[in-house]
């Protein structure tokens, strides 16, 4: 910069991002403290700020046994569900949106307009929008409770599609040729020129649609009833009971610090990643 | 734009489009259809019969007051996350783009809060806020405030509005230090030059480039707001008190899960379609606009 800084024009920045650090991270830092003390302690609001001495007694009752009162479901198989669901939405959304990417680039074909812009349309309407129609036709389809059900609903949708069929249109023309002349068909040019070549694209894409789907509330709050097919993001709700004095709020501040950790883990750990993919994703 | 080389192969590509074409024709468009289709139909309470009934649902929801006080709460709902979130998390972002030691880091400190769940964000602002064991609460009362969001409605919506705008201040915040770094450096030192000061370059420089990364957000966050927060809402107030936290989309679940009357919410979710399919149309045209600047 061509002005010289005073002091005070250095140490403002800093100042109000360590403001703006500290009041993101405070609700986060005070459900871990809260995580580690008696449900009494909480109860009472007398819990100080800094962490008890009861983490090991209350992650390892919220992992394997439960809350006693509300949902006697232990937080590890609810975690295993998100983890599949998340898996499941992300992968499945890659696989079936790469291949009609592909077919709608590389392939010249009746109607082949038609089913771009079929998938086009889906583009922005949430599940959130049609949410009774569509369990009703889950419900009818026999997959209520079921993985299938509980998955297939938000693979249906055009970004992924659209993503990487952005991405196709940059790939060289020079690349195809060469391959024909080589004597590579569909298949093979697909598995070995494209897919390496979109290798980055579908890891950001994955850990987009990671978060996506291990955030899903509505939808599993509708098309899961069994205690053992819940979601984690779905259990925590259910433990805060009406009246506070039966919620175990130290279980509940476990729950949540569980809940938080692999997609927060996944952000800070592919960080790159994760802002191309937020930034491709949004084109 | 069109590739030259293609595959010339007849059944293949059909084979291809075939998965996604199922899902999205089985999962999408049938309950898109359903949802106009129930609209003009009223149910019998045991589901037993259907009656074609024209447009009454919607003119049902239309000289329903509460319909529109529902519609009035969403408005100021996403306007206060809209404004919150943005304002924060551009003031952040100038700082952390003034070439400072340490922006990455700080980028990574803030940018984490996307990956938590909006019902997880939900849970983490009760246990500040609750009337009985939350710190702020306890904080608020000190100060002779009488927090009480479960009987009163502003602190309700307060409450809520604080944890949605708390979630989304990371994904703001990443896209205005994307637009600020793409800002020439050589036009804001020319201005440093002229004599202006950081406050009025920000103003007539800064802020005036920024604008359609500001447009993109604003319309982001109001479909963020609109459909996202169900989850913060449904885990901190369930709508209430009084239905003072009740935006379109809960109303949605609400009616046609708790009240099972399924035309009016069928019929609220058409109108939310249409309101989905208006903002996508705003979008794009300013992306259109973006490319041929």
């Amino acid at each position: 910069m061509v002005e010289r800084r005073s002091l005070w024009g250095t140490l403002l920045p800093h100042l109000v991002l360590m403001a703006g650090v500290a009041v993101v991270a405070f609700p986060v830092y005070l459900a871990v403290v809260g995580s580690t003390h008696e449900s009494a302690v909480i109860a009472n609001g007398q819990m100080p700020l800094y962490p008890g001495g009861e983490a090991i007694d209350t992650y390892y009752r919220t992992l394997v046994i439960g809350p006693s009162r509300s949902t006697r479901e232990p937080v590890a198989g609810m975690l295993l569900n998100s983890f599949l669901m998340a898996m499941i939405i992300a992968v499945g959304k890659i696989a079936i949106s790469i291949l009609s990417a592909y077919a709608v680039v590389y392939f010249r074909f009746p109607l082949r307009m038609a089913a771009f812009w079929t998938i086009f349309v889906t583009l922005m309407l949430p599940v959130e929008v049609r949410i009774y129609p569509t369990y009703k036709i889950v419900a009818d389809l026999g997959l209520l409770d079921s993985m299938a059900g509980l998955t297939l609903p938000l693979i249906a949708s055009a970004t992924a599609t659209l993503l990487f069929r952005q991405f196709f249109m940059t790939v060289p023309d020079e690349l195809v040729e060469a391959s024909k002349i080589d004597g590579a068909g569909p298949f093979r040019f697909f598995k070995d020129t494209l897919l390496p070549l979109s290798r980055t694209n579908m890891a950001a894409l994955f850990v987009i649609l990671f978060i996506y789907g291990w955030n899903q509330y509505l939808w599993p709050l509708l098309i899961t009833t069994r205690d053992d097919m819940q979601t984690i993001v779905i259990g925590i709700k259910k433990m805060i009971v009406t009246s506070d004095a039966l919620t175990e709020w130290q279980i509940v501040m476990a729950t949540a610090v569980l809940a938080m950790l692999p997609p927060v883990l996944v952000v800070i750990g592919m960080q790159k990643l994760f802002v191309r993919g937020l930034v491709e994703t949004e084109k | 734009m069109e590739k030259r080389a293609v595959f010339g192969n007849r059944a293949l590509p059909y084979a291809l489009l075939a998965p996604q074409i199922a899902i999205t024709l089985i999962f999408f468009y049938w309950p898109a259809a359903q949802a106009v289709r129930q609209s003009f139909l009223v149910e019998d309470a045991f589901g037993l019969s259907t009656e074609f009934v024209w447009f009454e649902n919607y003119i049902h929801l239309f000289t329903d007051p509460g319909y529109y006080r529902t519609l009035w709460t969403t408005v100021v709902f996403s306007t206060a996350v809209t404004v919150m979130s943005l304002s924060v998390a551009l003031l952040l972002a100038v700082m952390a783009d003034r070439e400072i030691k340490g922006a990455t880091g700080y980028r990574t400190l803030l940018i984490w809060p996307y990956a938590v769940a909006p019902a997880v964000a939900g849970v983490l602002w009760i246990f500040m806020l609750d009337p009985s064991l939350g710190i702020i609460a306890q904080g608020l009362r000190r100060l002779g405030i009488d927090w009480n969001p479960r009987l009163n409605g502003t602190h309700a919506m307060i409450q809520v509005v604080l944890a949605s705008s708390w979630k989304q201040i990371s994904y703001n915040f990443l896209f205005f230090l994307a637009g600020l770094q793409a800002i020439p450096k050589s036009v804001i030192e020319a201005a440093a030059i002229d004599g202006a000061r950081p406050w009025r370059r920000f103003w007539t420089i800064i802020l005036p480039l920024l604008s359609p990364t500001t447009f993109f957000l604003v319309v982001v966050n109001i479909v963020y707001a609109f459909f996202e927060t169900f989850g913060t809402i449904d885990a901190m107030t369930g709508g209430g008190p009084a239905k003072a936290t009740e935006t379109l989309v809960y109303k949605v679940y609400a009616d046609g899960r708790l009240g099972g009357d399924l035309g009016g919410s069928a019929a609220q979710s058409v109108i939310l379609m249409a309101i989905v399919i208006g903002l996508t149309a705003i979008q794009f045209r300013f992306i259109e606009r973006k490319v041929t600047y």
